[in-house]
């Protein structure tokens, strides 16, 4: 019993020391990507054809703008920040987080109405009405208090004026993608989602309706290099890429427009 | 899996490093008179009340770049803290302290106290009279406390989709990769994870709790 208990001792000391000192995969010239959830459909295309190109591999994390904006705030080790707006990109340049000279608008985003391939609600017949059909129960968007598609959304709907109307009807994604999901997984009827998500394997089947685009101010999503990057070289080659390159042909296949400029 | 080899290790490191770090004050706990003990019981128990979205953001700040902890390790180690592997195992420790350190406590007072006295009229130190008569004693809560804290950080989320940034094979744990894949509408991939994590999860718990009775205790088997 004393051996065997010793034995098991060492083992998990052992255990918990290579836990500690095992190397993790090594960093050497992969670029890490912050990527805003809607970028799910399009930044893999994107990542394999740069690697392909140059032979840089890219780690890219999905999340919401705003959860990344916090993250690097506080020292995350990102390269790239591709954010689903301006307004988060902004802050960290003002704030002195991003190699100066590399804030620039990737592409412009638009929202659609999404319902189901199955639903009775049919946003390409009705387009808002849709809405106010008594079987869309609840309708999902992105969390506006901090989601670029979400404020769109809301934005959209005050100017269509039916925002009063439904907003006891509306249940909120804490990123796009969580909103999708709400909508395709069928807990809410339908949802005001980015045209980006709506072409998506997962979703291409279902009803979707562009929203006129004047109804919500352009969703301009802008990209930073971050200053603690390690890699500014390859980051630079990525930007160009995405914003110059064949970056650009994926991206309107998903619906992106390109940058006013 | 990466993720799930990263979540494995995590949990058996947070483990055991708070069953070293937890004794002594689980120790100290049980065998104080300190009128003020309830204060430091009440602060072990907080992360149990705390949401850990909560946690893990003031544990980010705390730890990130610009924080106290975080300009400690960055002088030390030079690069942050918060983001790393190190980071996760210092932000899970606190996350499933009450979870080891509550465990040991209740095993710790329920060891009869004439015995240690007797131990120390036979001539035995505090540290040997530790090691050789409570801990044998309080061996099943010990155990117990080292898989309460395993399985609790296996299953963490909250906290370290804060402070660990999702970097694939560094702080991407199983739970992080799990909802990745659920964001991403991948159902498929989700469930292939999930059916793992809980395999895994099942056949560590069940073969500790199995040995627990014939190895750990030391009275005969019941």
């Amino acid at each position: 019993m004393q051996v065997a208990k010793r034995r098991i001792t060492i083992l998990a000391l052992l255990l918990f020391v290579c836990g500690v000192a095992a190397p993790s995969r090594a960093q050497q010239g992969r670029l890490r990507v912050a990527a805003a959830a809607d970028l799910q459909t399009a930044m893999p295309e994107i990542a394999s054809a740069f690697q392909r190109q140059t032979g840089t591999a890219v780690d890219v994390v999905y999340g919401s703008s705003g959860n990344f904006f916090a993250q690097i705030g506080n020292g995350a080790p990102f390269d790239v920040f591709f954010s689903a707006d301006s307004g988060y990109p902004e802050k960290l340049e003002a704030a002195g987080y991003a190699e100066p000279g590399t804030s620039a608008v990737y592409g412009v985003g638009k929202i659609v109405l999404w319902t189901p391939a199955g639903s009775r609600l049919d946003p390409v017949r009705d387009g808002w009405q849709a809405l106010l059909d008594p079987q869309a129960k609840r309708v999902a968007i992105a969390n506006p208090d901090h989601a670029p598609y979400g404020r769109a959304a809301v934005a959209a709907l005050r100017r269509a004026g039916i925002y009063d109307r439904i907003k006891d009807k509306l249940v909120l994604g804490e990123n796009i993608s969580q909103a999708a999901q709400f909508v395709q997984l069928g807990n809410a009827q339908a949802g005001i989602i980015a045209y980006s998500l709506a072409v998506s394997p997962a979703m291409r089947d279902g009803k979707r309706w562009q929203v006129p685009a004047e109804l919500y101010p352009p969703i301009e999503q802008r990209a930073i290099i971050l200053k603690t990057s390690r890699n500014l070289q390859a980051a630079r080659e990525l930007l160009k890429f995405v914003i110059h390159g064949p970056g650009r042909a994926v991206l309107a296949k998903y619906g992106f427009a390109p940058p006013a400029n | 899996m990466e993720a799930l080899w990263l979540s494995v290790r995590l949990a058996f490191c947070v483990a055991a490093a708070l069953l070293l770090l937890g004794m002594p004050l689980a120790y100290w706990l049980s065998q104080t008179r300190w009128r003020g003990k309830f204060l430091l019981e009440t602060i072990v128990a907080l992360p149990l009340v705390l949401p850990p979205t909560v946690l893990g953001f003031y544990l980010l700040v705390a730890m990130g770049a610009n924080g106290p902890l975080g300009r400690l390790w960055m002088a030390w180690f030079g690069h942050t803290l918060a983001f790393t592997f190190a980071g996760l195992v210092l932000a899970s420790m606190i996350y499933s302290l009450p979870f080891a350190v509550q465990p040991l406590v209740t095993s710790f007072e329920a060891v009869d106290p004439r015995l240690l006295d007797a131990a120390a009229v036979l001539g035995a130190g505090r540290w040997r009279a530790f090691r050789q008569v409570l801990l044998p004693l309080s061996l099943p809560g010990v155990i117990t406390a080292g898989i309460l804290s395993f399985a609790h950080t296996l299953g963490e989320f909250g906290v370290v989709l804060m402070v660990g940034g999702s970097i694939p094979g560094v702080t991407r744990t199983a739970s992080i990769a799990i909802f990745d894949r659920v964001q991403a509408l991948d159902y498929h991939a989700a469930n292939r994870m999930a059916v793992a994590l809980l395999l895994i999860s099942f056949a560590v718990l069940s073969t500790i709790y199995a040995m627990n009775r014939r190895v750990w205790s030391p009275w005969p088997a019941k």
